[in-house]
């Protein structure tokens, strides 16, 4: 045992006035500079397991079993908080998701990094300055020097998760804990905060314990995978071994939903309840082959639906316009937008260019996928196709509407045909209002009398796979997935033309994701949608539509089927992106 | 729901955190509370019982201390003086109730119209004019404001009300902006919007019930000040007049006998207190309950 640097028995974690524990009989050990991976989806109590390492659970909560740490006397359960703090300055540190909650706003950069050094006391006054200045260049951190005088606004998401880590590292600590560190990240920025991660841990030779629901993270920073559900460990074992032989029902499906290059015989994605038979993660070379028929598939039957006689679009003069197939249904030419910010004192600042001479088309029943990094323009290109903003130059037609010279009665008729699903479904629903509420809300703004409403909502909700009770229940009453579903059931209650979705799974977990992913499939499909689909990750990009727009800064890096651009990339911006996508596969082979 | 038993037992523990937080009362909150029920069922039991009558005069009896036919005491007068606090609970509930009627009624709506019309480009500049009047208002004193309604009509309980409502209303309008602001900056809204809400029916639909605890925050606040104000006012003389009994003018009627009759001041001065400290401390304990920051760590 006093060989292991981390050793839980028996942690059993139960909240106040509760008879179930939420967590139940955790035992796991960590030796030094090993590098443990714990997955779970929310909810599983992972994130409660690492408290009680740190010795941060919540009064309400009680606790039972022992967790000892090298170093530390006793049992962090029962100590008391002075030596806890001195531990955790010592022994232990942590790095949070959200990287702008967790670092102060008001204080500089450099301020809060010597903070850390100056509690700790190891460090003479006299040469913080300079440790602050090594700890910012070993985290890669570009121009550590004037970066000191930074405020965290300033900074970039992985600049920020960059100083956390810094901080994280400052004492070097024995045993470092992230808490999905690169859940808020784009997946470029995320691919090398993980390889940064890895470097520092095998650097200052620290056991690390790596907490997220994304398996194809863990697989290129872990030696060994810890899988728990609903409280409990399920399964322990070396990343091939999970990756390739998992034992237990519940990995074999986190397993299989992670993996978006495989599908079942129905062209969907594997999710817990069909993973039995998901054959594993395979090679590079096979998914795109094997992909590749059953994408075409799925192209073809959306070019057959202009054509289709089952267009439930409401008559109008711009759906006999694009019936023919001849004229897209959206049409983008030479947009873009700018944004003046203001300065102190109304000083005039060059504009922001937002969008810059942006032109496409989505042809009726296309499935678009437009992909960038956060900061790309994405977000306002979505406001301008759904009449919430205006170009600043150019034209935009989405139907027979031009968006730049519409009226507001227009750009209502047009907001009619085209809906959104949001990103944040714990952000994009209304907590004060019940379900029934939020869904019919589109169908009030329509005027439809209350009792057809309700009828319809009903329908929606049975359509996403929701139960009709849900009706009258509040938003947090649902987990993230069950949310996304009311989110969509709201976009489609008015059976638009156009589904517009802005990252609609990127706040979801992984085993959540494909559900929502081949529920979103189903529809485009039953409602002969065009979708417009927006993500910062290529996998889900691929997987669901046909053809994609790639972005960068304001500006259409390439264009082109999936497949083409998937296989045969010819910016190196695409290529950075394809390559910084965590795939199962790529992280098996580089694991193994 | 989907039957999978990931979703369900995520659904459940948010169930949980949603009860956690509507049993979470804190001290403060039930002491205020606890504060303002004795003085509302003082004002109550007036109606129908009091010990004598309020201007039951008793000349024998002229500032006395505390007995037990008297148990406050009486005063120059020899009227009763616990008759009087209870007649005295009605004027003080009455101004806090009207006072911070007015206030809610016409400063909430103003901050959700001028933040509303700072969305638009055509309204931006009525948005501003709008809060610069509010400004305007919030530099005047409420004390000044009743001085000068007494002086223009004539001083009484129903100005005095009027022009602490009106002193109260920037701050509403306020507290009212700020939070429309936010609501208007969230998702939800920005969905309504995609699903072709008007501006009227999102601001009563999605803002008025998403601040409502700010807005009850701030009342509790307001109530509080405007008991101290109309005390001030009676005291002052610009308040509630003569033969109608008041907290503040009991005070101010007891100055000449401090050093012969003291339990005169310390009744009246002990309730009004007491009134003031129990919204001050529903108001604390409100503002904890409807923290946004408490909530979002709710939700981690």
């Amino acid at each position: 045992m006093a060989e292991n640097l981390l050793e839980v028995r028996n942690l059993t974690i139960t909240p106040a006035g509760a008879e179930a524990p939420v967590l139940h009989d955790v035992s796991l050990s960590l030796a030094l500079g090993e590098r443990v991976g714990l997955i779970g989806e929310s909810g599983s109590g992972k994130s409660l397991t690492a408290q009680s390492v740190m010795g941060l659970l919540p009064e309400e909560l009680r606790a039972q079993g022992t967790v000892s740490l090298q170093g530390f006397a006793g049992n962090i359960l029962d100590a008391k908080e002075r030596t806890l703090a001195k531990m955790r300055s010592d022994l232990v540190s942590m790095v949070f998701q959200e990287p702008m909650s967790a670092l102060n706003p008001l204080m500089r950069i450099g301020d809060q990094i010597a903070e850390v050094l100056r509690i700790h006391g190891e460090v003479a006054r006299g040469d913080i300055p300079g440790r602050v200045l090594d700890l910012l260049t070993s985290v890669h951190m570009p121009d550590p020097n004037s970066a000191r005088y930074a405020y965290p606004h300033q900074m970039s998401g992985g600049q920020r998760q960059r100083v956390m880590l810094a901080i994280a590292l400052a004492n070097s600590p024995r045993l470092l804990i992230c808490d999905e560190p690169t859940t808020a990240l784009d997946v470029t920025v995320q691919k090398h905060m993980l390889d940064l991660i890895s470097e520092r841990v095998a650097a200052v030779q620290a056991g690390l314990l790596f907490i997220t629901h994304d398996l194809a993270v863990v697989a290129g920073v872990c030696d060994r995978v810890i899988v728990m559900y609903a409280g409990r460990i399920v399964e322990t074992g070396s990343v091939a071994q999970i990756f390739t032989d998992p034992q237990h029902e519940y990995t074999r499906g986190l397993l299989a939903s992670s993996d978006l290059d495989a599908t079942d015989a129905h062209g969907k994605l594997f999710t817990l309840k069909t993973a039995l038979s998901y054959a594993g993660p395979i090679d590079e070379a096979g998914p795109i082959d094997e992909a590749a028929p059953d994408d075409e598939g799925e192209q073809s039957s959306a070019a057959d639906r202009p054509a289709d006689v089952r267009e439930p679009a409401p008559a109008s003069a711009g759906e006999a316009s694009t019936g023919d197939g001849s004229a897209p249904l959206i049409d983008v030419s030479g947009v873009s937008k700018h944004f003046r910010s203001r300065g102190l004192l109304l000083r005039r600042r060059s504009p922001v260019r937002a969008l810059d001479d942006i032109s496409f088309s989505v042809a009726s029943g296309q499935r678009l996928g437009i992909v960038g990094e956060s900061g790309s323009g994405k977000s306002t290109l979505l406001n301008l196709l759904s009449g919430l903003d205006r170009p600043t130059s150019g034209h935009v037609r989405v139907g027979d509407i031009r968006v730049e010279s519409a009226s507001s009665s227009a750009l209502r008729s047009l907001r009619e045909d085209l809906q959104i699903v949001f990103q944040d479904p714990f952000a994009s629903l209304d907590p004060r209002m019940r379900v029934e509420d939020i869904v019919s809300e589109p169908l009030i703004a329509r005027g439809i009398a209350r009792v057809e409403r309700l009828a319809r909502v009903e329908e929606m909700l049975l359509a996403v796979d929701l139960d009709t009770k849900a009706m009258r229940r509040y938003p947090h009453q649902f987990s993230g997935g069950q949310r996304q579903r009311i989110s969509i059931a709201r976009a489609l209650v008015t059976r638009p033309q156009i589904l517009v979705a802005d990252e609609p799974v990127s706040a979801l977990d992984v085993s959540v994701r494909s559900q929502v992913l081949n529920l979103l499939t189903d529809l485009v499909d039953d409602y002969a949608l065009t979708l417009l689909f927006v993500s910062h990750d290529l996998g889900v990009v691929r997987h669901l539509c046909s053809d994609v727009i790639v972005m960068k800064d304001g500006h259409i890096v390439e264009s082109g089927s999936t497949e083409d651009i998937y296989a045969h990339p010819r910016e190196e911006y695409t290529r950075s992106l394809i390559a910084a996508t965590p795939s199962l596969a790529a992280a098996l082979a580089s694991a193994t | 729901m989907s039957g999978n038993p990931s979703t369900t037992s995520a659904g459940d523990a948010s169930v949980d955190r949603g009860r956690g937080a509507t049993l979470r009362l804190n001290a403060s909150m039930i002491i205020g509370a606890i504060l303002i029920l004795l003085i509302v069922v003082l004002a109550l039991v007036s109606f129908v019982w009091t010990p004598y009558g309020p201007s039951a005069v008793d000349p024998a009896a002229r500032l006395q201390a505390s007995s037990p036919e008297h148990p406050f005491g009486t005063d120059k007068f020899g009227r009763d003086t616990l008759t009087w606090i209870m007649y005295g609970a009605r004027i003080t509930l009455m101004v806090g109730i009207v006072a911070v009627g007015i206030a809610v009624l016409i400063g909430t709506p103003i901050g959700i119209i001028a933040a509303v019309f700072a969305q638009y480009p055509w309204g931006a500049w009525l948005s501003a004019v709008i809060m610069r009047a509010n400004d305007i208002l919030l530099a005047f004193p409420a004390l000044l404001l009743a001085i000068v309604f007494a002086a223009v009509y004539q001083p009484g309980t129903g100005p005095a009300m009027v022009a602490v409502g009106i002193a109260a209303i920037p701050g509403f309008a306020r507290v009212a902006r700020s939070g429309t602001m936010q609501v208007l900056g969230s998702e939800y809204v920005r969905a309504a919007k995609a699903s072709n809400r008007s501006a009227p029916a999102i601001a009563i639909v999605h803002v008025l019930p998403n601040i409502a605890g700010m807005v009850i925050v701030q009342a509790s606040v307001a109530f509080a000040i405007s008991v101290l104000a109309e005390a001030g006012l009676s005291f002052l003389g610009l308040g509630t007049q003569a033969p109608v009994p008041s907290w503040g003018r009991m005070l101010q009627e007891s100055q000449q006998f401090l050093s012969t009759q003291p339990l005169l001041a310390l009744w009246p001065g002990l309730f009004i207190a007491l009134a003031v400290l129990g919204f001050n401390l529903l108001g604390d304990g409100l503002r904890d309950r409807f923290d946004p920051k408490m909530e979002a760590r709710g939700n981690g």
